[in-house]
């Protein structure tokens, strides 16, 4: 594996997807909660607990985004067009989740709509983001440059299948949350559906797994081939580690622990896909050197990366410092 | 789901249509963050409680205006590569980095602070917080320099070479940065946010001065208005001068459509007031012309030579239009800018500024005048860069991703019934928060520090009528 320009930007990208999968993750799992939690105190609640982190969080999709554009431009350019009616669909998605935490607030009739809003456009939003993950493994067919496939391309009983795994994960990050964040009655009911979405994460995952070697052979080869399969087998073993303490801790009724399992298992599963696409940036159509834009290009927004995206965890962990611990439902801090 | 048009036609209405709905609310953000900085900076400095009232009244507007910038903005960073990707190919490399260090340095900066300055004074203290304030308002303006620099590339493209697959790759990141119309575009836009808000503001403080000229906050936040209404006005029109002989320079077809001219002029071109262009006839009907004018304001000479649309090729010529409207509908409304602050300075001098009630109630329909002079000139300068994206070198085209008709018009369509549903909404609170006088906070809460992000509270939601004392 060369330590290039190219690989480290793959690597700087693939950190910025994962950012946003295990922060937003929770963002949008709180709204495709919403219905469970039905009393408007709750609902009040839970949206304080993401407010102020929210917006922050939901940058590193831009970053992915725009970060695409700028050092693998011609996968930016293949994989939108491949990827066009679920990214439209998300982006809709996004706009209704975010507006509707102010706007919940500005109207009283209309409230339950924007509930409804944010609880539809974080589903949407998590389902798409699934879909889009499950045809990128499929793979995209492109030629000279373009995308070359058909419109529905991306619609397979295997996408559907990684959407809806999708969703269920971002549930149980969204519960494990509120089972950090809140304490008493609400926590309690956190913590219950949290159980419920940790069994339903891990049998998606399972499937998920067991599927993916047939969908593309170099998967198989990868996983089961030697020596690759030495280091894809640490990837069960740790993720049969972190449903164990996702397990352990909401039954001893921890608070922390079961969120931090929830993000080892995303953590886990995304590194387990990186190690199944390498060297590929798009399966089976472009490869992370190919794709790559000119190095001058590379070194040029690398400088900034190197010296901003340490400042970014810094100020955005602080930021979560100061947001830290239970919400107090009497605290009108937002 | 075509509409009769065609693949290219609707993606250029879709992007129009989706940054013309994302533009307004950072030209909002941008002016309204930085005043809020101030209003935070005259709290701390002065500790007159209606600093503070006015930077809480005007904090909740931020934070919906500013939440509907976010999600719109979202959706132009994807934008370009599902209807665009034959650009975002091409052009990636070199205009991909610019937006990436946006996203890096800005809106990290913004939305990492923002939940602080919202909701975290009391929870952080006066200092952290100001920083924190001061630093959304900070990541507004680099922000707004980062997408200018891109966006005038793609105007007066420098800095680049182009490969044998006719991809754009960087030569020289400076000469990108700074390419010759940058400065210009970059003054024009954020002074054009200084003054979006500042009529937006002016507007709302005139509406409660009409209702009662003795209230504080109301006088003070016309006050500031007027006053950024008089100084930046002549500014921006000085800056608008200059931008635009810098466009002469690098566009002048361009410049062509703008003035309405097919013929060039060899000695003095005349200023078409009013006409309408037609491009298939090649002639501006019905023009009322001031001879002599058209120079003297491009060339700053009576006799200087304009080219007309008829000296580029027809297939290289930009439409006339939309451009000629556009560009008289924003200067018309920065002269009308210019007398309402003008006239602001002569009731001040006579001490009338909150009594003239001739003047609020102008006042009034001038609050949305900004964000109508944004948007003409925006469609000003990117109508007039077609048929290209890329200036002299992509055309429009050629830059279009191979998507069907039928996808694009579906999409559009989503677009539009979404955008006006959400922001159409979005506008009728924000009207709804500039109706409630600006007197929100209790004097009793203000002696330990104001616990209450307006709307943002676990509690009752706000009454459906006039906001009470108590609406939040």
């Amino acid at each position: 594996m060369p330590i290039d320009l190219p690989t480290i930007w793959a690597g700087i990208i693939a950190f910025a997807v994962l950012a946003y999968v295990i922060l937003d993750g929770f963002d949008l799992g709180v709204g495709i909660l919403f219905p469970l939690f039905p009393h408007r105190r709750d609902r009040d609640i839970i949206t304080n607990s993401i407010a102020p982190v929210w917006d922050g969080n939901e940058t590193w999709l831009v970053l992915g985004g725009g970060g695409l554009m700028a050092v693998f431009p011609v996968v930016y350019a293949t994989v939108l067009p491949a990827l066009y009616m679920p990214i439209i669909a998300m982006l809709l998605g996004l706009i209704f989740r975010g507006v509707a935490f102010e706007f919940r607030h500005r109207t009283q009739r209309g409230s339950v709509w924007w509930d409804v809003g944010f609880w539809a456009g974080s589903t949407v939003a998590g389902f798409t983001q699934g879909i889009a993950l499950g045809a990128l493994v499929q793979g995209i067919d492109v030629a000279d440059r373009s995308y070359v496939g058909g419109w529905w391309d991306w619609l397979t009983p295997f996408s559907l299948l990684t959407g809806l795994a999708v969703v269920v994960g971002y549930g149980l990050l969204g519960a494990t949350w509120i089972n950090l964040k809140t304490s008493g009655e609400l926590q309690a009911h956190a913590r219950r559906i949290a159980m419920f979405a940790g069994a339903g994460t891990l049998v998606l995952i399972g499937v998920v797994s067991l599927w993916t070697p047939f969908v593309r052979g170099i998967y198989f080869e990868r996983w089961f081939g030697w020596p690759t399969a030495f280091f894809s087998a640490f990837v069960p073993a740790l993720l049969g580690v972190c449903a164990l303490g996702l397990w352990h801790g909401l039954i001893t009724d921890k608070h922390l622990q079961p969120f931090l399992a929830a993000l080892g298992l995303f953590v886990l599963s995304f590194v387990g896909l990186g190690i199944s696409f390498y060297p590929y940036i798009v399966p089976g159509a472009l490869t992370i050197a190919e794709a790559a834009a000119p190095d001058s290009s590379l070194q040029f927004l690398l400088v900034g990366a190197v010296i901003l995206i340490p400042t970014i965890l810094a100020y955005t962990g602080y930021a979560y410092w100061v947001f830290r611990g239970k919400i107090d439902p009497e605290e009108g801090y937002h | 789901m075509t509409f009769g048009m065609t693949a290219e036609i609707l993606a250029r209405i879709q992007f129009a249509f989706t940054v013309s709905f994302h533009f307004i609310f950072p030209a909002f953000s941008i002016g309204t963050a930085s005043f809020l900085a101030v209003l935070n900076g005259l709290w701390l400095w002065k500790r007159d409680p209606a600093y503070l009232k006015l930077f809480e009244y005007w904090k909740t507007i931020f934070a919906v205006t500013f939440g509907m910038g976010v999600v719109s903005g979202i959706v132009m960073s994807y934008q370009f590569g599902t209807n665009w990707s034959v650009f975002s190919d091409r052009a990636g490399a070199v205009i991909g980095p610019l937006m990436g260090y946006e996203v890096l340095t800005a809106f990290f900066l913004e939305a990492g602070f923002l939940g602080i300055a919202l909701f975290g004074r009391r929870r952080v203290g006066d200092t952290l917080h100001m920083v924190a304030v001061a630093m959304v308002a900070i990541g507004t303006l680099v922000s707004a320099t980062w997408i200018t620099s891109a966006n005038s590339w793609m105007h007066t493209p420098a800095g680049y070479g182009i490969d044998a697959n006719g991809i754009f790759y960087p030569e020289d990141w400076w000469a990108i940065i700074f390419n010759p119309s940058f400065p210009y575009r970059l003054t024009h836009t954020v002074l054009a946010a200084f003054l979006t808000t500042a009529f937006a503001v002016g507007a709302v403080g005139a509406w409660h001065l009409l209702k009662d000229s003795t209230n504080r906050q109301a006088r003070i936040m016309f006050s500031m208005a007027m006053w950024m209404a008089a100084i930046v006005t002549p500014m921006q029109i000085l800056v608008g001068d200059m931008h635009g002989l810098n466009t002469l320079e690098h566009q002048p077809a361009k410049i062509a459509a703008m003035e309405g001219h097919y013929e060039s002029h060899e000695d003095g071109a005349p200023l078409i007031l009013f006409g309408i262009p037609d491009d298939e006839a090649e002639e501006t009907k019905y023009a009322i012309e001031i001879p002599k004018l058209g120079s003297l304001i491009l060339t700053h000479e009576w006799d200087g030579a304009i080219e007309g649309l008829k000296a580029f090729p027809k297939e290289d010529r930009p439409p006339a239009l939309i451009p000629f409207f556009t560009f008289r509908i924003m200067v018309g409304l920065g002269l009308l800018m210019l007398g309402m602050g003008m006239w602001s300075l002569w009731a001040r001098y006579h001490k009338t500024l909150y009594t003239n009630r001739w003047l609020l109630r102008a006042a009034l329909p001038m609050g949305g005048s900004g964000f109508v002079a944004v948007l003409a000139g925006w469609y000003t300068t990117e109508v007039g860069r077609q048929p290209y994206t890329v200036y002299g070198l992509l055309r429009t085209a050629d830059s279009l991703s191979p998507v069907a008709a039928p996808a694009v018009g579906a999409s559009l369509l989503a677009f539009v019934i979404v955008y006006f549903l959400v922001f159409g909404a979005g506008v009728f609170y924000l009207f709804r928060l500039f109706r409630r006088p600006p007197l929100e906070i209790e004097d009793m809460e203000l002696e330990k520090g104001p616990t209450r992000a307006a709307g943002l509270v676990p509690g009752p939601a706000q009454e459906e009528t006039l906001g009470g004392p108590n609406a939040h």
